[in-house]
């Protein structure tokens, strides 16, 4: 945790200290580069994936399969067709239904395990995902020179509040308070600290800096909206225009999304396109319905029954039990 | 062998509290009773093995091959080619820690590296080192890891720590299976010669015998025929079960375990007496005498060849299609890998069919086996087995779901259905611990070996933990389950966890709620114990049409 919170921090510094120095290679060249990098990596991993096989049907069935007629089969959580395994990766994409099954163990002083369920981390996960989305579709008002309707549609929305001046975004506050809340939980819990490596807090922290240095930018510092727009713009159409004189505050937010974006594809972040991916949960559970085939299968070399027998026709011809090669019926034969 | 502590005293010692040493430093401990004994040297030769050799777990030398990382990093290397469940397991996890409190394992005995994330870290760490840009530019920093000696035997310690049950995998937000990771673990260590005898003697006996148990086909006949006489001791009817004869309609394989030890062989007695009592047209083999399959916990390819017996024989005999007996990973195995291993089925095989209903299986059309689970409650659906569940009386039920067939497969309610039909009392145990959440008997996957009974008993918590709430809440006494191993493993666990709780096989339960045609009074269960007073009478009265000739002959043969 030290170590990652460190290095985002010196992040921080070089950004906020370099960026107005080096206005062009930390406003231009640093979120092209890191966007490049994103964009081939993502799919790289994709395709990557995508070109591993998967020898064999291997989904985690979590209710009732389909089998008799008079049982009702659990369509959701053990698939019988590839749409309903398709309805169950969604549901686990969007809406983290496996999250919501989460209980918590413990041992009660009477020597019971007791188990409760734990919504926190399903409730928060989703509040992250869902308010960065938002914010993300909101920024689309400062991306595009000409923003479609929609963005100011969602604008209002997020804003619905009305509070504040500039207008208070309920999505910036969720987005805060569940990174929040994500972070506790892993330094507080003893057992989450213990399994967390730096690459679970740095990514934490790069978006508190993004949180935090978006929300100084929009309610603090006296920051040029329509410079900070027309070069934000300028960046989406292609058409850079001179950072200089940008807030330092703008280029750590700037430096952090790029640094995100450009370590995405080599980080646990690949989580996004990798549930689509997992075989525990895209394969419906009827491969003894329907053929699953294993690419890589080669021929298989095993005792076969006529060595079985070599070995054993004695024994078996005196138990009695029917033999392919009887001796007695060859001899006779034979004769 | 170290008998594990006290139960009272376990649970009171249970410290989940995690170390201070960072995961990545500290090295595995080899504690007795927590570790199987290596595979021999003859064992692993006989398997064709390639770094077969003579070592011991405790000993600081465990004399790898010489290119150990070379063979290690290249077996991994293949397996990420062929596995994209593993490229993904290792790229995705967001150390959310959703997994951590659902190993039985850890929930047993606090060992931190038994969280299923941590377990699977000890793999991942190595991957990123080797494996990843990220790893190979930053290390550590990255999350990555040296393999050296000590992660081999971290992995030797840690991955035979695992019963494959996929409870964690149910609960990752990515479907994350340990299981996948543990088999694979497990393969890479075979590469550096490194098994359990507990796993590979059996493999070993499956490829030359047909079964795990190494019982020749002589000897497998006699246990059919000695079951046969109890049969017929126990309810006047005589049963001869077809052996490795062609021309039946089915074939039936069941876990050897089943014919081999109690309380198997009383679920054994039950499938013969069902099958006569329907008339069946069946035939038992003993080639292919194992529904299990100990290569499915080590390897992919041994897995394979040990399963390949079935088809097999079920084309050499002609049959139609295979029913399948109680067990576990067995059904784990034909459900989600057969086919794609083995298949396609022999070319006389048709889609399963009840041949007393006319029930068509169509969800087994491609592999061809129904599971005998299926079968039985698709008789009592139609009503054609006449049960006297007042028999099963004396017994207070309770089911555990083994976790192969309930996450490997969705079997959940037949086995419920079959067993409220042949008994009156039956209770759930706490809903966090059953169906598709149920808890493992902590001995799956080869790990029920007598030298490790403190990890068994330990990984037995939940599950023990949940029996004794309901023997102390509902007078619960005994417990059914649909595996071969739980029926192995379970009446230890039983004894350490909530003793007086016995343990049946589904179809024990059916063959003694069963009343056949011709049977003389049944005063006695398959194990031969009384059955209650009044349920032996309603019996007899229940059979108006008994044959007095044939229970004649039972009683007379017995008295």
């Amino acid at each position: 945790m030290i170590l990652s919170f460190s290095f985002v921090l010196a992040l921080a510094c070089l950004a906020m200290v370099a960026g107005p120095l080096l206005p062009v290679f930390f406003g231009l060249f640093v979120p092209y580069a890191a966007f490049l990098v994103f964009l081939v990596g993502f799919v790289w991993r994709l395709i990557n994936w995508g070109r591993t096989p998967v020898p064999f049907r291997v989904p985690t069935v979590g209710g009732q399969q389909k089998s008799l007629d008079f049982i009702k089969p659990s369509s959701l959580d053990a698939p019988y067709s590839h749409w309903a395994a398709l309805a169950r990766v969604l549901l686990e994409a969007f809406a983290f239904r496996s999250l919501l099954r989460n209980s918590g163990a413990e041992l009660s002083v009477d020597g019971r395990l007791l188990y409760r369920t734990l919504p926190g981390l399903w409730f928060f996960a989703l509040l992250f995902h869902y308010s960065l989305l938002l914010v993300f579709l909101r920024h689309f008002r400062i991306f595009l020179e000409n923003p479609p309707a929609l963005t100011g549609a969602l604008e209002n929305l997020d804003a619905f509040l009305e509070v504040g001046r500039p207008r208070f975004y309920l999505s910036a506050a969720s987005l805060a308070l569940a990174l929040f809340f994500l972070l506790l939980r892993r330094v507080l819990n003893g057992r989450l600290r213990y399994i967390s490596l730096p690459g679970d807090y740095s990514p934490l922290f790069l978006l508190i800096g993004i949180v935090v240095s978006g929300l100084f930018l929009r309610y603090c510092a006296q920051s040029d909206y329509v410079q900070t727009k027309a070069f934000v713009a300028g960046i989406f159409s292609l058409r850079p225009q001179n950072p200089a004189g940008l807030h330092p505050a703008f280029f750590l937010h700037l430096f952090f999304v790029s640094i995100l974006l450009a370590s995405f594809p080599f980080s646990k972040l690949m989580h996004m396109g990798g549930i689509f991916f997992s075989p525990a949960r895209n394969l419906p559970n009827n491969s003894r319905a329907a053929h699953h085939e294993n690419p890589w299968k080669g021929p298989l070399e095993f005792r076969g029954y006529a060595d079985y027998e070599n070995e054993f026709r004695a024994v078996m011809r005196e138990a009695g039990l029917p033999l392919e090669i009887d001796p007695d019926q060859t001899s006779e034969a034979k004769e | 062998m170290p008998l594990p502590p006290d139960a009272g005293q376990l649970l009171q010692d249970l410290d989940y509290s995690v170390p201070r040493v960072s995961w990545m430093e500290s090295k595995a401990v080899f504690n007795t009773g927590f570790f199987c004994w290596p595979a021999r040297e003859d064992t692993m030769r006989a398997l064709k093995i390639p770094a077969a050799h003579s070592w011991n777990v405790t000993d600081e030398d465990w004399h790898l091959p010489e290119n150990w990382e070379k063979i290690i990093h290249k077996a991994l290397c293949v397996y990420l080619e062929k596995f994209r469940s593993l490229k993904i397991f290792m790229d995705v996890c967001v150390r959310c820690g959703a997994c951590a409190d659902k190993c039985h394992f850890y929930l047993g005995g606090g060992d931190p590296k038994n969280m299923p994330v941590l377990r699977a870290e000890l793999l991942r760490s190595v991957y990123r080192q080797d494996f990843t840009l990220a790893g190979k530019l930053l290390g550590k920093a990255a999350g990555g890891r040296k393999l050296d000696k000590e992660v081999v035997k971290e992995w030797f310690y840690y991955f035979y720590q695992c019963t494959e049950c996929r409870r964690c995998a149910l609960y990752c937000p990515y479907g994350i299976d340990t299981a996948e990771i543990t088999l694979i673990v497990r393969a890479l260590l075979l590469e550096l010669g490194l098994g359990t005898q507990w796993i590979m003697e059996p493999v070993l006996n499956c490829k030359r015998t047909g079964n795990h148990l190494g019982i020749q086909p002589h000897a497998f006949k006699e246990i059919v025929e000695m079951l046969c006489d109890d049969i017929e001791d126990l309810t006047g009817v005589h049963i001869c079960p077809p052996i490795n004869e062609k021309g039946h309609e089915i074939l039936f394989i069941a876990p050897s375990g089943d014919i081999f030890a109690e309380p198997g062989i009383f679920t054994f007695m039950g499938y013969l007496l069902l099958f006569h009592e329907i008339g069946l047209d069946y035939t038992l083999s003993t080639y292919a005498s194992e529904g299990g399959n100990f290569g499915s916990f080590v390897s992919p390819s041994l897995m394979r060849e040990i399963n390949a017996k079935m088809y097999a024989e079920a084309g050499r005999l002609g049959v139609k299609w295979i029913l399948g007996g109680e067990c576990g990973h067995m059904w784990r195995v034909i459900h989600q890998f057969m086919e794609t291993m083995n298949g396609p089925a022999p070319a006389g095989m048709i889609t399963p069919r009840s041949p007393v209903t006319g029930t068509v299986f169509t969800h087994a059309a491609n592999t061809k086996v129904v599971h005998i689970a299926e079968f039985s409650a698709d008789l009592i659906r139609h009503k054609k087995l006449n049960l006297d569940p007042a028999r099963n009386d004396h017994l207070v039920m309770t089911f555990h779901d083994s976790c192969n067939v309930t996450r490997g497969m969705g079997l959940i309610e037949e086995p419920r259905y079959v067993l409220k039909a042949v008994c009156n009392n039956f209770i759930e145990m706490p809903e966090n611990t059953i169906r598709e959440r149920t808890f493992c008997c902590g001995s799956g996957a080869g790990l029920n070996a007598d030298e490790i009974m403190e990890l068994r008993m330990r990984g037995g918590l939940p599950r023990g933990n949940a029996l004794r709430y309901v023997q102390e809440e509902h007078g619960v006494n005994a417990m059914a389950c649909v595996c071969a191993l739980d029926r192995a493993a379970l009446p230890a666990l039983a004894d350490y966890w909530a003793p007086g709780v016995s343990i049946t096989g589904l179809h024990e339960l059916v063959g003694n709620a069963l009343v056949l045609r011709g049977e003389k009074k049944r005063d006695r269960d398959l194990r031969g114990e009384d059955l209650p007073t009044s349920a032996a009478d309603a019996d007899s009265a229940s059979c108006p049409d008994l044959d007095p000739k044939d229970a004649g002959q039972g009683e007379e043969r017995h008295v």
